[in-house]
């Protein structure tokens, strides 16, 4: 995929590329802080979204936060462009570099800072990932709620970027509604602390517009998220359907019938098979669509709480309901449900699709899904947060044919305009990046888009701070 | 104050801020009235009211989403809600009462320009969290819209939350999109009487740290609980310290029973039932517990375990008493009526115990000789005035409400 537009690099930054790495070496002077050479930059020269990729000048790797105020003052004297990274897990590009910017990376900084158990809170260094997040406090019978796919790798640092969901938010909410607190380095350099243990901060809601800003307003280096108590127990059960809208129904039917679960994930047919080769985790192959609903709290209230769903679910008319009878089995079933975009790559490229809709509407537009992907010639595999009616269509292509590249792109935007069509949005949880960014103009007025790009020019005034990403560049003429 | 701009669309909206900003005339902007009263006092010659923008604009409860146009009573939507058994999960405070008004006058917009959240905040979110989508009119008069009517949505700067407790600083909300959720079947509320603060607020963090989902903790000094006016619920001289559960009817035996063993070392625990319970945090949500009071009342906000320190440090000055919510996180004091509604001790503790305070209730000439909101560092307030300038940079919108210069 390439058909997006990237700004041309600045001609005089590449020629001083020499004099940034010796000014980011002084600054961050520890070994392999500052990567330089060809072979490391590569790494650092693209994320998930891997159909675009730039070289950097450098990557500079600090490790606390007054290194990373340094790099940002010296880059703003400089008009050097600077790029934020947690572990590059992004889906929509957002943590792509451009040729004359450098990437500032936060994985060295990830420590657990303080944990209060009694005020149900975490203060951690941001590189740590989502998962050592929870790692640390589950021997305590804690955890961190939003769980996106990548949570192995991801970083909070992204998360709080990206405003990350997961599974798991139909219930606990996505990363805005977990954090209450941040330290983060403005591009001047400046350092704010805003939040902290409380549940609510003085002024200006500063928190929630940081969160999900995508790179654009600072780096954050250090948050304060809240922790939660584990339910007693949680149990997952399958239930699949002959019909893709059947399953559709079903999961409007549980949540108007007033029981919120933990999750409702959606699969659809060649996800399912997919997924089965890969995590074994029971699937049944002979259905058009799964759906895995997991409910929590003690044994009884566990047998209970399925009980309700499955008496819904009936009217919908499922093939099969099978509730998991074990802990491995329910480890199976979630790990072929958080694998499935990995499974899915093992057989071919894929462009992975984030758009939100009204629940009444999931199975029209999943026969739409379906129209829309034939006409362009390709397949589609349908995974996603049904609960909260956040769909991860799939669109396989070969990367290597530039035709069904180009296909693949064109496939994708009609996915996502007609979810802005019925109602919904761009995207739930990956964020805009540099993927979505040409379509913001389906969802928002131009009146709309300069009100975000005045917050933008507060935060990050010379707009240095991951350039290219969320606003499409014919919007930016607007002063 | 002289003429009240009541615009009845979007269109009439923008064009009165359009004009005011023209003309460089601020606006007083208020919703239900109930809330004018908190704040530093606006001195506008004008006033732009959201009252005739109303009516529920869209609701599917199978969605659980509903939409309200911004000057639409609070009460409409709750009773719209209550047909499908469903409700704002985070159970907006209602400030009327404290400030000497009727009750159930806010408007669902003004929930949301002051992000005041009740008891449920500390387990399902504040009233920013349940805000799905705005559309609303800057202080150029331009009507923009930021979020939409679905419940994950990460497509741009969230101005939703940017909007949220901006206290119409910024915009004035045209119409609201929130997420609702299916009311409890039953509810219980576990009680201890007679705990310091100190004990009471390890109570409640034991409580809120158990796997049984309490949505909501609380801890009254004796003579707030007395003024809750219900039977049976105060002892003479004694606190009372307030545990809910809410859940399916069946389910709540068990986790009663089983939190009332987690917490049987901090005493002998009683127990509000379903009605009873209802009666207790409906109360709650209305500042009962100073019914009768005059004095200045401040909101408090801190990290849980720092709450009974801070009060302790208060009360060794000022003559006060408390409510403690959200585990302790929130609380309220009401100080005896003073020149300075008890700012400086205020403030000192907050320097000492961290979080910040906000004076709720004080005669406008006290409000308008301090600082009503917790003073900001210098670099966020530098953002923060920069944020005010890109939505409203003729400062027409309620200049001074939250700060001097915003």
């Amino acid at each position: 995929m390439s058909s997006l537009a990237i700004p041309e690099p600045d001609a005089q930054i590449l020629d001083r590329r020499d004099e940034i790495v010796r000014e980011l070496r002084r600054i961050v002077p520890q070994r392999d802080c500052v990567v330089a050479d060809e072979d490391g930059r590569r790494a650092f020269e693209t994320d998930a979204l891997t159909a675009y990729r730039q070289m950097p000048l450098a990557a500079v790797l600090p490790t606390t936060t007054e290194q990373i105020s340094e790099v940002l003052k010296y880059c703003h004297r400089n008009k050097i462009k600077v790029v934020a990274r947690g572990a590059g897990t992004s889906l929509c590009g957002g943590a792509m570099p451009l040729q004359d910017s450098i990437v500032v990376g936060v994985s060295k900084m990830n420590r657990v800072l303080d944990v209060s158990y009694e005020n149900r809170t975490a203060r951690l260094q941001t590189g740590i990932t989502n998962l050592g997040i929870s790692t640390h406090v589950t021997p305590d019978g804690f955890f961190y709620a939003p769980d996106p796919s990548s949570q192995l790798a991801c970083t909070l640092a992204g998360n709080l970027a990206m405003n990350s969901g997961g599974a798991h938010c139909l219930k606990y909410g996505v990363t805005t509604n977990n954090v209450l607190g941040v330290k983060m380095v403005l591009m001047d350099g400046t350092i704010i602390e805003i939040g902290g243990e409380e549940l609510d901060s003085p002024g200006y809601d500063l928190l929630g517009l940081i969160v999900g800003s995508e790179g654009q307003f600072g780096i954050i280096t250090e948050a304060t998220v809240r922790i939660l108590r584990a339910a007693e127990g949680a149990r997952p059960m399958l239930m699949g359907f002959d019909s893709v809208a059947s399953a559709g129904d079903c999961v409007a039917g549980i949540i108007g019938s007033g029981i919120i679960p933990v999750a409702i994930e959606f699969m659809d047919k060649p996800a399912v098979r997919v997924c089965e080769e890969f995590a074994k985790a029971g699937y049944p192959l002979d259905v058009e669509a799964l759906l895995i609903v997991e409910v929590e709290g003690s044994e009884e209230e566990i047998e209970n709480l399925l009980a309700r769903v499955t008496r819904i679910a009936k009217k919908f008319k499922p093939s099969v309901i099978r509730i998991s009878q074990s802990p491995e089995e329910s480890a199976a079933i979630w790990l072929g449900r958080k694998s499935a975009f990995g499974a899915i790559g093992r057989i071919s490229d894929y462009y992975c699709m984030d758009g939100v809709i009204p629940l009444g509407r999931l199975a029209e537009v999943l026969v739409e899904i379906s129209k829309i992907c034939d006409r362009y010639g390709l397949q589609v595999s349908n995974i996603f947060h049904a609960g909260d009616g956040n769909l991860h269509p799939l669109i396989l292509y070969n990367a290597n044919d530039p035709v069904q590249v180009e296909k693949a792109e064109e496939c994708g935007a009609e996915v996502l305009k007609l979810c802005v069509e019925v109602g919904g949005c761009l995207t739930g949880e990956h964020g805009v990046g540099i993927e979505k960014r040409d379509l913001m103009p389906f969802q928002y007025t131009q009146t709309d888009l300069i009100q975000q790009m005045r917050i933008k020019d507060v935060f990050d005034p010379d707009w240095l701070l991951n350039p290219a990403k969320v606003f499409p560049l014919e919007a930016r003429t607007y002063q | 104050m002289s003429d009240v701009i009541c615009p009845g669309d979007e269109d009439e909206l923008s064009a009165a801020l359009a004009q005011a900003a023209s003309e460089k005339r601020p606006l007083e902007i208020i919703g239900g009235g109930s809330k004018r009263d908190v704040g530093r006092p606006v001195q506008t010659a004008g006033r732009l009211s959201t009252e005739k923008l109303t009516g529920v604009t869209l609701y599917e409860p199978n969605e659980l989403v509903i939409g309200a146009m911004a000057g639409t009573p609070l009460r409409e939507i709750e009773k719209a809600l209550a047909k499908n058994k469903q409700h704002l999960a985070f159970e907006p405070i209602d400030l009327g009462p404290l400030l000497g008004e009727r009750p159930g006058q806010g408007s669902i917009g003004a929930v949301f320009a002051t992000n005041l959240s009740g008891s449920r905040r500390i387990q399902v979110g504040g009233a920013r969290d349940h805000l799905l989508g705005v559309r609303a009119v800057n202080g150029l008069g331009e009507l923009f819209k930021s979020g939409g009517r679905v419940m994950k949505n990460v497509t741009g700067v969230d101005l939703c939350r940017g909007l949220s407790g901006s206290w119409g600083t910024l915009a004035v909300m045209s119409e609201v999109t929130m997420k609702v959720l299916p009311c409890p079947e039953a509810t219980r509320t576990l009680l201890l009487r007679g705990l310091t603060d100190e004990v009471a607020v390890g109570a409640m963090c034991a409580a809120m740290g158990s796997p049984f989902e309490l949505s909501a903790t609380a801890h009254l000094h004796a003579s707030c609980a007395a003024a809750m006016g219900m039977e049976g619920l105060a002892r003479k001289g004694q606190t009372v310290t307030a545990l809910r559960l809410e859940n399916f009817a069946s389910f709540l035996d068990y986790r009663a029973g089983r939190l009332g063993e987690k917490l049987s070392a901090f005493g002998k625990i009683a127990e509000l039932d379903d009605e009873q319970s209802k009666d207790f945090w409906n109360a709650m949500r209305v500042l009962k517990f100073f019914d009768g009071g005059e004095g200045a009342v401040w909101r408090i906000s801190v990290g849980p375990n720092k709450g009974a320190k801070l009060v302790a440090a208060l009360s060794a000055h000022l003559d006060c008493r408390a409510v403690y919510d959200w585990s302790g996180g929130l609380i309220w004091v009401e100080v005896a009526p003073s020149r300075d509604a008890g700012a400086t001790e205020v403030r000192r503790s907050i320097a000492e115990f961290g979080g910040h305070a906000t004076l709720i209730r004080a005669d406008a000439p006290v409000r308008a000789g301090l600082e009503v909101f917790q003073a900001l560092d210098p670099a966020v307030a530098t953002l923060t005035k920069r944020i005010k300038d890109s939505f409203d940079p003729a400062g027409i919108l309620n200049p001074g409400r939250m700060y001097s210069d915003i």
